[in-house]
């Protein structure tokens, strides 16, 4: 099997706050990622992937604690100085957010910002990079002329497909798009999420999609992992994630989201999940847990591939086979 | 039952600001059609939902039904009266008996109110008569019809000191205080985690079981899927498909319908990929809408015809349980989502 473009060991980071407990907000990720495929991270807000994909692309705040291990082709990200860690930028790992006006200056024109990082990251200026920029825009389905247009001038799916083109600039193996289609009306989010996949498969790009809608996750990746309290609780194909979930939190999560189909009633899940700076021993979902048993309070269970599909990090999976077989992330 | 709320080819429209172009050529402002032949009604005890994306005026219709915007033609009745006819005191007491909730429980309660005087506040403009112990008693009730049990817990709570799931309930009480025949709800739970909108929506079915009437506004055909016993889909201001939310969902009959189903994220079965339609393009511009059936720039199976004549809103051939504004409407009945 091919090398991971991008391979995470025990991600954790932690928000030190003055005078108080820190925030956990990621406890502790890993996974890896291949050329050309993509994992979804699901989960509903505070889970912490946001944070994590923030993590990964080291553009979180200086108050943040970062540890564990991040490799992009092999090269450890966290340990490289600001500067070293720009260059990674853009050329190695890309990001495209929610509601693309963030990442675009609304007083410069399209085409002229995509000039821009690639006269910045000198992958080409002048004439060359106007070419560049017009093609960029033609992958993404914008006609390459509409690039002398201001944001304001475009749709949200639009500005949505500038924002990819501009992160596909400096030709980068992996992407990181956090909620790319949650601002978006389901037409459009179709066409962002159809176009991922298409530029994914042609360029051997490697993609995390962070959202917080199963269905999307579902749709349009290889893999998915469910995410709960900055930690992975499941972690398997996407399909299975979806059809045969397996962690209790994935299988209540999979039951709150509505479908098409109205046979199956959709349930809410009871509690909240734990506050950031609470200090959690065992597995996170046990106050919610119906299944939490002797184990679950204080043992935390470890995401390890169970019963030959996928990983799930639960205890009551423990009895199950033993798989000698290395984990699923790290296989 | 009679429908307690009617809308009959309602049409609204906005001004847009007066450009310099408009100026230079002294004319007015196109103005911007956002809701245009719109006619739906809503029986006690049953939920429509209004489903579109952004910019197709569902919005405008619901305010146009509780009187919030003056539509330009068309009526709206609410248990036979027409808005239009009201004096200014009828219409504040219709207030109480059609109410709305919104999507954004942030914005829709005052962060500097406590949980009860939020709930009460209604009250105070809509029945000064009441004594303090009965008002009280209004709000608790209210709020634990909300799901906020035992009230005693949230009455002197801040927003702030909510969950949004919770804040969204407190909103639900303030809309319920009055005892209203109508509710209408604005995207109630798009704002929410996929574990909590559960609760709110269920909060809406029991609330319809109760006999209220539901106006569910939604982009979500899922939340349609599961909430609405009746579905109107619009598209750029127009109804183009009207029915049960199961037939219409199982076997659409109007292309943008089946191109919204289409959109649905899920989980795919092998090889569909291939089989999915998208709709390519983008929404036409509310102040120039297309000629003849305003899908017909995005339509796969548009005709000439499409092209200079609007369709009409009718029941197609064999169907009388819905309507449908599409020219070809009686052809081979578009097919269901899994099919291709």
């Amino acid at each position: 099997m091919t090398e991971p473009v991008l391979s995470v060991r025990d991600l954790k980071v932690r928000f030190a706050l003055p005078g108080r407990p820190p925030l956990r907000a990621v406890r502790g990720v890993s996974f890896d990622l291949r050329p050309g495929e993509r994992l979804g991270l699901v989960g509903e807000s505070g889970c912490g992937k946001s944070t994590l994909a923030m993590a990964i692309l080291g553009l979180l705040p200086p108050t943040a604690e970062v540890s564990g291990e991040v490799r992009v082709e092999g090269r450890e990200l966290l340990a490289l100085d600001e500067r070293a860690r720009d260059t990674v930028r853009w050329t190695k790992v890309a990001m495209v957010f929610q509601g693309a006006m963030s990442s675009l200056n609304p007083v410069v024109r399209v085409e002229d910002q995509i000039v821009e990082v690639l006269s910045v990251h000198r992958v080409a200026r002048g004439r060359a990079a106007r070419e560049r920029a017009g093609e960029l825009l033609e992958q993404v389905g914008i006609p390459a002329r509409r690039g002398r247009r201001y944001p304001h001038e475009f749709s949200g799916g639009m500005r949505q497909r500038a924002a990819i083109a501009m992160a596909l600039a400096c030709s980068p193996r992996v992407l990181l798009a956090d909620e790319p289609t949650t601002a978006l009306d389901v037409l459009a989010q179709a066409q962002i999420l159809e176009l991922l996949e298409r530029l994914s498969e042609q360029l051997g790009l490697a993609v995390v999609l962070v959202s917080h809608d199963l269905g999307v996750i579902a749709q349009s990746c290889h893999r998915a992992a469910v995410m709960y309290a900055g930690e992975i609780m499941e972690c398997s194909d996407a399909d299975a994630v979806f059809a045969r979930p397996r962690h209790p939190y994935a299988r209540m999560l999979v039951r709150a989201t509505p479908t098409l189909d109205d046979g199956e009633p959709i349930a809410a899940i009871p509690g909240a999940p734990p506050r950031l700076d609470a200090r959690l021993d065992g597995c996170p979902f046990t106050p919610r847990c119906p299944h939490a048993f002797e184990p679950c309070r204080d043992e935390r269970p470890s995401l390890a591939a169970r019963g030959g599909e996928g990983a799930v990090a639960c205890h009551l999976y423990r009895s199950a086979p033993a798989v000698a077989a290395p984990q699923r992330e790290t296989a | 039952m009679s429908p307690l709320l009617e809308i009959e080819d309602l049409a609204v429209s906005f001004a847009p600001r007066r450009t310099l172009a408009d100026a230079i050529a002294r004319r007015g402002p196109e103005r911007l059609r956002a809701v245009d032949g719109v006619s739906l009604s809503v029986e006690p005890g049953t939920a429509l939902a209004l489903v579109g994306e952004s910019g197709s005026g569902k919005t405008t219709t619901a305010m146009a039904a509780l009187g919030l915007v003056r539509p330009d033609a068309g009526a709206v009745r609410f248990d036979g009266q027409d808005l239009s006819g009201l004096t200014h005191s009828q219409r504040k007491r219709l207030r109480g008996r059609a109410q709305m909730i919104y999507q954004d429980p942030y914005g829709s309660l005052d962060p500097r109110f406590r949980v009860s005087q939020s709930v009460a506040e209604p009250l105070e403009v809509h029945r000064p008569g009441l004594s303090r112990a009965e008002r009280d008693a209004a709000v608790v009730t209210a709020l634990e019809d909300a799901g906020l049990a035992p009230a005693s817990d949230f009455l002197h709570r801040f927003p702030h000191e909510l969950s949004g799931g919770q804040r969204q309930r407190v909103a639900i009480a303030a809309a319920l205080v009055l005892g209203p025949e109508l509710l209408v709800a604005d995207e109630p739970a798009s704002m929410l985690d996929v574990s909590v909108q559960a609760g709110i929506l269920a909060l809406l079915d029991e609330l319809k079981a109760k006999g209220l009437a539901i106006l569910l506004i939604t982009h979500d055909l899922s939340v349609a899927a599961h909430h609405a016993d009746r579905v109107a889909i619009m598209y750029l201001g127009a109804i183009v498909e009207e029915g049960p939310t199961a037939t219409v969902i199982r076997a659409p009959r109007h292309p943008y319908t089946r191109a919204l189903i289409d959109a649905v994220p899920r989980p795919r079965a092998a090889g569909e990929a291939a089989a999915r339609r998208l709709v390519a393009g983008e929404p036409a511009d509310a102040a120039r809408l297309p000629s003849g059936c305003r899908f017909h720039p995005r339509c796969p199976i548009a005709i000439d015809r499409c092209r200079v004549e609007s369709p009409l809103l009718r029941a197609p051939a064999g169907d009388a349980g819905r309507c449908v504004a599409c020219h070809r409407a009686d052809d081979a009945p578009a097919s269901g989502r899994a099919a291709a």
